[in-house]
């Protein structure tokens, strides 16, 4: 388990880091909780390390305009208890507890977790659910694009060598009742997800739906926001609830492993899918929601 | 490369490559074999050291990565030679070790938590040592040993545990 030798920069700036990125062999590191282990067991063999966690300007937190902004380098243990996250983005709160367990978090960072790319990761669902944008720093200046164009399979993005994740950009709900659901299955707490789901609803004043959002994590190749727009207008209803999930994974592609078949992992997404719907509903009528955080 | 790390209040220095890992550093080159090389790939968390006072896992670092932290090691935890931490104590009081393997990370995650409270709960204490195997599945005495060492630091007026209690 020792990784294949490399060289190891830190630049000063993140110009630099992205000059020093534009190598196709050179990957970028941060907190490195899922790089090093790929290093270790040499699934990557990159001949060139540039630590960008030290970067003056690319960790913290903070709200522009409609939006939470998060740095690349914010350790997912500093957003997790970070008030502005729970205020703002109470959904991605919710996910971050599920993320590794306290070691890894106080290492790991949001954009690494989201720059790996990783189907069963929660901080990628959280931002395909909510239709993120991850800023991009490229030799040429700073890109955006959509947690949909970015997550491209297992592991894969759209970034090309060159470019630097340097922060992703929360969208924040204004409505005036608005719900959240989070749940997860895995072998034991702090494990891979089988299946995620993470839901964010807005209620308008007569109780019906008017913004709805569901993604699933850890079922197909990325993490996806499913279609489930048929809901909007009604009052969330168990049975109408659970058939429009039924319907939008359907033709889900779900991976099969050692641990969790295909199927189970389609029939487990209907399940949470509908569950946190439903939760993110009650919570936004003022009802409690249950199981969302554990 | 050279690094130049501060363990224990200590400043060590070594030449190593990039891909040595913080934990082969310390044993190997600071001798400093408390902080145990279990599955090497950031699961198991025999391995687990305190950068400024966080618990992390030192196999996923690497040693050119970790200048500029207060780095700890279980070492570092007793107050003098010949002594144990008030945890280390209670672990051996309730059993909370026996093969020993798991046990310096146990004890370093559970020295985090109480750092932060005297008054975790259940819960808290699980989800503390959640990052930590223990193989002989000693888990119960485990608990019972973080529960009483919690409960001594309580009342005692142990100055270690109070200054970052309000956090």
């Amino acid at each position: 388990m020792k990784p294949a030798p490399f060289d190891y920069v830190r630049p000063e700036t993140l110009a630099q880091a992205c000059e020093l990125l534009a190598d196709e062999d050179a990957r970028a590191i941060a907190g490195g909780q899922t790089l090093v282990p790929m290093l270790a067991m040499r699934l990557a063999r990159p001949s060139r390390l540039v630590d960008i966690l030290r970067l003056p300007g690319l960790a913290g937190i903070r709200a522009d305009g409609d939006a939470i902004v998060i740095g690349a380098t914010t350790r997912q243990a500093h957003a997790l208890q970070d008030p502005l996250v729970a205020a703002s983005v109470p959904l991605l709160a919710r996910a971050l507890p599920w993320v590794g367990h306290p070691p890894t978090r106080n290492r790991g960072t949001v954009g690494g977790s989201i720059a790996n790319a990783d189907p069963s990761a929660e901080i990628p669902l959280v931002a395909a659910t909510l239709g993120a944008e991850i800023v991009l720093a490229t030799v040429d200046g700073e890109m955006s694009m959509s947690a949909d164009e970015f997550f491209i399979g297992p592991m894969l993005t759209s970034i090309i060598p060159g470019q630097c994740v340097s922060a992703v950009r929360f969208p924040v709900w204004s409505d005036k009742r608005i719900g959240f659901g989070f749940h997860e299955i895995n072998a034991r707490k702090s494990d891979f997800a089988f299946v995620a789901a993470a839901a964010q609803v807005a209620l308008d004043d007569d109780g019906r739906c008017a913004r709805l959002v569901l993604g699933i994590g850890g079922v197909g190749d990325r993490p996806i926001g499913l279609d489930v727009s048929q809901l909007i207008g009604t009052r969330l209803e168990a049975k109408a609830v659970s058939d429009a999930v039924t319907a939008a994974t359907a033709n889900l592609d779900a991976m099969s492993d050692l641990h969790a078949s295909a199927d189970y992992r389609r029939r487990v997404a209907v399940a949470l899918g509908a569950r946190a719907v439903t939760d993110a509903a009650a919570e936004a009528r003022g009802e409690a929601a249950r199981g969302a955080v554990q | 490369m050279m690094v130049k790390l501060r363990v224990n209040g200590q400043t060590h220095t070594a030449d190593v490559e990039p891909r040595k890992s913080l934990l082969d550093t310390l044993r190997e080159d600071f001798r400093l074999t408390g902080a145990h090389a279990g599955c090497e790939h950031g699961v198991c968390g025999a391995c687990t050291v305190l950068l400024d006072g966080d618990a992390v896992r030192s196999c996923l670092i690497f040693a050119v990565q970790a200048d500029g932290y207060d780095i700890t090691t279980i070492e570092g935890l007793a107050p003098a030679p010949g002594e144990l931490s008030v945890i280390q104590d209670a672990f051996c009081e309730t059993h909370g070790l026996q093969c020993g393997y798991c046990t310096p990370g146990m004890i370093l995650s559970a020295h985090t938590l109480l750092q932060r409270t005297l008054t975790p709960s259940r819960e808290d204490i699980l989800e503390a040592i959640s990052g930590n195997i223990c193989r002989c599945t000693g888990y119960g005495q485990i608990v019972e040993a973080v529960e009483i060492a919690a409960e001594r630091l309580r009342q005692s007026n142990a100055l270690h545990a109070a200054p970052e209690a309000v956090k």
